[in-house]
């Protein structure tokens, strides 16, 4: 199952390598990861995307990111109502006949072409992971020569709360930072 | 130092920060890169006590070993580049066995990080597997602060290892320095504080309704300070208690309630408990491998609590069905007055049952023309009454003490359990007698292990330290010919080996040496030792073929376990029969 984790981290040398050698040592099977400042200052903010089909070890991931001295605060939003975004540049070789075919299908996804050489041009589309896959499989019969996406990056819907009130022996509360209870990953 | 800002360099705030920690004692080794700080040391003299190590691992192992006796923080200190990566197998140690360590290394010059420079090595980088954290100090203004925060991340929650790189230039450098008092702030790091009351019912309420309770008491017993908090759950409800490598001595090994040691080498009669029980009450421990077996078939019938200060080994390897993050201690004052007083007659019986034979089957009862070396453990622990501090190394006497040596007060088993280091004994020994310095320590190592550090017999003669080791020396690396033995057809690839002749050894290190051969020579020879001051080394020459039983061969089931054999010892002086119970 697809784990995403919105993790906060101080804005240190050698964090990211810190998490990343978490998930190589742990053996935990890593999707994607984005990184990028948040809106405090000194608060980087990552959004990891996991896949482990079991809940414990889902739990296990979560914890052991959580026990990292620079990890801020972490929250599992996998089940959480989200707004989720990836952003994509496909780069297509394409004969100028084919250009209004593929003018079609980018309007269609509410993506467009960003750029238009001789015979290439390249296309640009934000949304949830599952139309961007869409808009790949859609435009595979051109020939598509480079991809590039930039991996999940969510926040959750509603008003969350500020992450310096965390505490992590209130509540577990799904706007909040708090840390998660290890009951959430029992199956 | 005063509260009026003066003017320090790098080298003085880290001897300072130390002195404000409360260190007494710095195990280490100078090199280029940390020159500076050993230059100040010599302004600090009256206040800490350095003591030079012959390989910087060692200088882990004894920081770590002074940390385990002593509950408080050990300091190592090393240079850069080979100074720091021989640190790396003590701080890995640490990191299994949590136990709280501060690791300080020099490195080149921050202007020169990353070019390759001489001993340079990303020693902060390396040790991120190894360490609870780590931390490379590229500001002065920032040196005094990492400190503290590094004492205070290695002791606090779990414990464990970490370091601190502080490049050269940063040592020499100077500033208007005043020790920080104010709140440490790590927005990152939240050891837990209390536990709700939900889960205090929740618990008291499985333990009460339970008919086969057992407590499974790990090493967190020890380092949350519950040993009379778990004693008290026990009695109060006639729980067994049985302990994992690192929880001996949480619980006194005398008492009728307590079943010795579980897992691979335990007791056959705790294993079959937890296979046999209702209720698992895990304290402070992990479900290491080493003591589950075959995970599918564990305890198969029984629900599980979990009390642990570390989150992420909740659920890890066994699923737990009631999960309390939180101290021990804290949980267990608020538990027991919960706890019903029962007797639970027929459980214990059910127990007693399982020991039917064991006396008989006890290696001790076993006719051998060679000294065995559970025997010397078992006169080891006679001839000192049971109260020294002892430390054993990895292998066949690490187990034997295990099951022969009783322990009956907290930290008086120093053992390498989680990552099974070889060479950690003598080291850590070193280490701990400068916290037990009026107490008989023990080193238990075979001559396998301990010639994995044994140069540092110079550092305990250097000291003059009180520490008297035993080698039990049967020519092989006995716990791998086992494994060979058992498993491998007795194909005995690189398992003999050769010692030097350990009296003479002793000998020119300045020591006294002792070579004892016989059962009877153990009592009168420990008395000798024990006369001397300063360090003794004792070789015995024991039974190359002994085996260590029960075992629970890896990956099978906790209760599949072969027992002790069931009474003596065929022509060839070799335990072969093998036979499984139930």
């Amino acid at each position: 199952m697809k784990q995403t984790l919105i993790t906060l981290v101080e804005d240190k040398p050698g964090v990211l390598n810190r998490i990343s050698s978490l998930f190589r040592r742990r053996n935990f099977n890593i999707e994607s990861l984005v990184v990028g400042h948040s809106e405090t200052s000194g608060v980087s903010r990552m959004t990891i995307v996991a896949n482990e089909p079991e809940a414990s070890k889902r739990g296990n991931i979560y914890f052991n990111l959580l026990k990292l001295v620079n990890v801020i605060a972490v929250k599992d939003v996998s089940k959480l109502p989200c707004i989720s975004r990836e952003f994509i540049l496909i780069k297509i070789n394409i004969s100028p006949d084919k250009l209004n075919e593929v003018n079609n299908i980018v309007k269609q996804y509410g993506a467009r072409i960003v750029d238009m050489g001789t015979e290439t041009l390249i296309v640009e589309a934000t949304d949830e992971e599952s139309v961007i896959n869409n808009l790949i499989s859609v435009l595979q019969p051109y020939e598509i020569t480079e991809i590039v996406r930039t991996g999940k990056i969510a926040m959750r819907k509603g008003k969350t709360h500020n992450v310096s009130s965390n505490n992590i022996n209130s509540k577990p509360d799904d706007l909040s930072w708090t840390p998660d209870h290890i009951t959430a990953y029992q199956i | 130092m005063s509260n009026k800002k003066q003017r320090f360099t790098g080298a003085e705030i880290i001897w300072e920060c130390l002195i404000r920690e409360g260190v007494e004692v710095v195990f280490g080794y100078p090199g280029g890169t940390i020159l500076p700080t050993y230059d100040a040391l010599n302004k600090y003299r009256n206040k800490v006590h350095h003591v030079l190590s012959r390989h910087e691992q060692g200088a882990t192992h004894m920081a770590d070993g002074y940390a385990r006796v002593s509950g408080k923080v050990g300091v190592a200190m090393g240079t850069s580049g080979p100074g720091a990566t021989n640190m790396i197998t003590g701080m890995a140690t640490a990191m299994m066995d949590s136990s709280p360590i501060v690791c300080i290394t020099g490195q080149v010059s921050s202007s020169v990080i990353g070019s390759d420079a001489f001993q340079e090595i990303d020693i902060t980088g390396a040790a991120i597997p190894v360490t609870k954290h780590s931390y490379l100090v590229m500001d002065i203004g920032e040196l005094a602060s990492t400190i503290r925060e590094a004492f205070y991340v290695a002791h606090t929650g779990r414990p464990g290892p970490v370091l601190i790189d502080i490049p050269k230039d940063i040592q020499n450098d100077s500033i208007e320095f005043i020790y920080p008092e104010d709140e440490l702030i790590l927005p990152g790091y939240h050891p837990p504080e209390d536990v709700s009351e939900d889960y205090i019912t929740k618990f008291s309420t499985m333990v009460n309704q339970a008919e086969k309770p057992v407590i499974l008491a790990g090493h967190g017993v020890l380092l949350s300070n519950a040993c009379s908090e778990v004693m008290e759950l026990a009695e109060k409800s006639s729980i067994p208690i049985t302990t994992t490598l690192l929880g001996i001595g949480g619980v006194p090994d005398s008492h009728p309630l307590v079943l010795g040691m579980m897992g691979m080498h335990g007791e056959s009669w705790a294993n079959h408990a937890i296979q046999e029980a209702d209720l698992l009450i895990a304290c402070g421990m992990r479900f290491d491998d080493r003591v589950t077996g075959n995970l599918k078939t564990y305890s198969p019938n029984s629900k599980k609590i979990h009390i642990e200060i570390d989150p992420s080994e909740i659920n890890k390897n066994v699923k737990v069905d009631l999960a309390i993050h939180a101290d021990l201690g804290t949980v267990l004052r608020h538990v027991n007055p919960q706890i019903i007083k029962l007797n639970r007659k027929k459980w214990l019986d059910i127990i007693s049952g399982w020991h039917h034979d064991s006396k008989r089957r006890d290696i001790l009862n076993i006719k051998s023309d060679k000294l065995l070396g559970a025997q010397v453990i078992r006169k080891i622990w006679e001839g000192t009454k049971g109260n020294a501090l002892i430390i054993s190394d990895v292998g066949q006497h690490q187990m034997l003490e295990a099951q022969y040596y009783k322990h009956e007060e907290p930290r008086t088993l120093l053992t390498s359990g989680g990552l099974g280091t070889m060479g950690f004994s003598l080291p850590a020994a070193i280490g701990a007698s400068f916290h037990e310095k009026d107490k008989e320590i023990w080193v238990i190592v075979g001559d396998g292990s301990i010639q994995m550090t044994m140069m540092e017999l110079g550092t305990a003669m250097q000291e003059n330290t009180n520490i008297n080791i035993a080698i039990i020396n049967n020519g092989y690396l006995g716990m791998v010919r086992q494994w060979q033995q058992m498993f491998y057809d007795s194909r005995y690839a690189e398992t003999p080996i050769s010692s030097p002749d350990f009296v003479k050894l002793a000998e020119a290190y300045g020591m006294n040496g002792y070579r004892v051969d016989s059962i009877e020579d153990i009592l009168p020879t420990m008395e000798k030792v024990q006369k001397n001051s300063g360090p003794s080394l004792v070789e015995f020459k024991v039974e190359e073929h002994e085996i260590v039983y029960p075992m629970v061969p890896a990956g099978a089931d906790l209760h599949e376990m072969i027992q002790r054999p069931w009474n003596e010892v065929n022509n060839n002086g070799q335990i072969q029969e093998k036979e499984k119970v139930k």
